[in-house]
């Protein structure tokens, strides 16, 4: 019997790999360790993604399967779903993992339907159980409670996980295999929509992800002036700022990427500050892995401070100008 | 100019006001959800919004489709006061625990029955399980194109449609011809409230209702043992901590928090 094989479908945007993608060959080598030794395959869709290729080959994936096709350039559901539903019929693998990104996930539910198979989506964690099978844990309800999912009969077993889940390898861990695969099969397709174009932002700042400090700040903020408390604070500290939905609805923030939580990010900072936040669940999700967790809110009777590891119940607008007063005069 | 009929899936939810008081009863280990009440899944009205914006301008009529237990005939009858014309209940014991791709089927035979359309639209994501997987897993049971995470609908003539759609780098500019299934996203546009006026003539409104028997459907596929995919055991994350109370004057506060930096290895002046 060949020796079992955990798959990830890894994504380019514009030749550019993704971080989830790295983060997957992460959680791959867990499960290929609690497997007691599998291998892990990757696989890639683009045009001229050799180096790409090479990239995910030095980063721990033993095989890198590439689809290497002008048409496949960009990413365009039908072409992507006809290869991949024939790679996984071919390759019978018993998990599949992909990112839990706008296009892996409607990827992915897309190849499962076309499979019959089971799909869990934004897993949390992933182990297996005493029988071999994959636990998907998955967060419902905006995270207040985690579900796990199996998949007893179909194969694979597919899930997709949240970028910021999983760490990724360091580089230099294997030197994996580039394998190109055949892409005929999509001379047989003409397909019905097509994505003409990508438009990228302008670079986001993905500082708030690594940064060992974040300043969150809810509602309770109160004005894009006291905002700028929140930006000093963390910037004298080298850290980034985040925000809950209020506050980015009321516009004070940097932008729909800097929120955490269930429809955001999540994050891991060595300290989260959080000022004028309420706790919603919603929120609280994003954080809960900070090592420490620091609010700051003048309502005793906030949720937030029972979350937290330290609470200081006050007006953030009469402590905060004395902590960066303090922080200032010892830098 | 030709009139749209347009099909809006939509289903209730726990209303995610509430998602605080979840949880898990400890002895029997099944959800706590009770007194919550339900809500259409708040992105599903997005959905209804879009559609009764493209029936204002091109003319046709919206029509819902929901799978669901009976009572949320009620929850049908808000979106019929939104302004849709008729909606479909697809209702049966055998459909009870479907997954993402048994739901999917579901709602496809219920589609297949109500005969053509141009366009089905959906909310990209439920509130409560939150997979996003059934919009482009009903386009695939229905064997049409299907894009989700749309912010935008641009009709380019009678039936070529163009959609803006969201990803995390920015956006995709995608184009394909009608009939097609498109999931939108909560920016796409602020659901109207629905009107006294409306309400009354919701009343008035058709409301059809279908069981597995109505459906050319394989009872095999549906239901908690036609899915895929099985659930397990529930957990609660453990999100509570000590919350120790920081307290004295600004001066001493800041102090500590100072010391609690140091500590934590992120001031190190």
């Amino acid at each position: 019997m060949l020796p079992p094989e955990v798959f990830v479908v890894t994504e380019q945007v514009q030749g550019q790999l993704t971080p989830v993608s790295f983060e997957l060959l992460g959680a791959a080598k867990k499960l290929a360790e609690e497997m007691g030794g599998a291998s892990i395959s990757c696989v890639l869709l683009g045009a001229d993604i050799r180096d790409l290729g090479e990239d995910l080959a030095s980063h721990g994936a033993d095989k890198v399967y590439l689809a290497e096709d002008q048409r496949l350039a960009l990413y365009q559901n039908e072409y992507y779903a006809l290869f991949l539903t024939k790679f996984f019929k071919k390759q019978q693998p018993e998990v599949v993992l992909w990112g839990a990104t706008a296009i892996s996930g409607e990827l992915a539910a897309t190849v499962a339907a076309r499979l019959e198979t089971g799909l869990s989506a934004h897993c949390s964690d992933l182990h297996l159980n005493e029988e071999g099978l994959l636990v998907q844990v998955v967060p419902a309800f905006g995270g207040k409670v985690l579900g796990d999912i199996l998949c007893p009969s179909r194969r694979p077993q597919m899930a997709t996980v949240k970028t910021g889940i999983f760490s990724s390898l360091s580089k230099g861990e294997g030197a994996g295999e580039i394998i190109y695969e055949d892409t005929s099969i999509l001379d047989g397709c003409s397909p019905l929509l097509k994505t003409l174009k990508v438009t990228k932002e302008k670079d986001r700042d993905t500082s708030l992800k690594e940064a060992a400090v974040v300043v969150g700040g809810g509602w309770g903020v109160g004005s894009g002036e006291n905002w700028t408390l929140l930006e000093r604070l963390s910037s004298l500290l080298g850290g980034a700022v985040g925000c809950t939905r209020p506050a980015l609805d009321e516009g004070w923030t940097n932008g729909e990427h800097t929120m955490i939580g269930t429809s955001g990010i999540t994050i891991k900072p060595k300290v989260y500050i959080g000022i004028g936040i309420s706790g919603a669940i919603h929120h609280l999700v994003g954080i809960k892995d900070a090592e420490m967790i620091i609010s700051i809110n003048k309502d005793a009777k906030a949720p937030i401070l029972s979350f937290s590891d330290y609470g200081v119940v006050a007006d953030f607008k009469k402590v905060l100008p004395g902590l960066i007063e303090k922080i200032e005069e010892l830098s | 100019m030709k009139e749209r009929r347009i099909l809006v899936c939509i289903k209730p939810v726990p209303d995610p006001e509430h998602y605080d008081k979840i949880g898990i009863d400890p002895a029997s280990k099944t959800l706590v959800r009770s007194g919550i009440p339900a809500v259409i899944n708040p992105n599903d009205k997005n959905a209804i919004e879009a559609a009764l914006e493209i029936r204002e301008y091109w003319g046709g009529i919206v029509e819902l489709v929901s799978m669901a237990p009976p009572d949320a005939e009620e929850k049908l009858r808000e979106g019929l006061a939104m302004g849709a014309d008729k909606a479909y209940l697809l209702s049966d014991r055998s459909f009870a625990g479907s997954d993402t791709l048994a739901t999917a089927r579901v709602l496809a035979a219920g589609i297949a029955k109500i005969g053509s359309f141009d366009l089905v639209i959906t909310g990209s994501e439920s509130a409560d399980g939150g997979t996003t997987n059934v919009s482009p897993q009903l386009g695939e049971m229905l064997g049409l194109p299907h894009v989700c995470n749309v912010e935008s609908i641009t009709p380019q003539n009678e039936e070529q449609w163009q959609l803006n759609v969201k990803i995390e780098e920015g956006y995709l500019k995608v184009e394909g011809p009608t009939p097609m299934v498109v999931g939108v996203n909560d920016k796409i546009n602020t659901p109207r409230y629905t009107t006294v006026m409306g309400i009354m003539e919701a009343e008035d409104k058709e409301v059809v209702i279908w069981s597995a028997a109505d459906l050319e459907i394989d009872n095999d596929k549906v239901g908690l043992t036609g899915s895929p995919t099985q659930p397990g055991d529930l957990h609660e994350p453990k999100l509570q901590r000590a919350g120790k109370l920081l307290e004295g004057e600004p001066e001493v506060v800041v102090d500590k928090l100072i010391r609690l930096l140091r500590q934590a290895g992120v001031l190190n002046a």
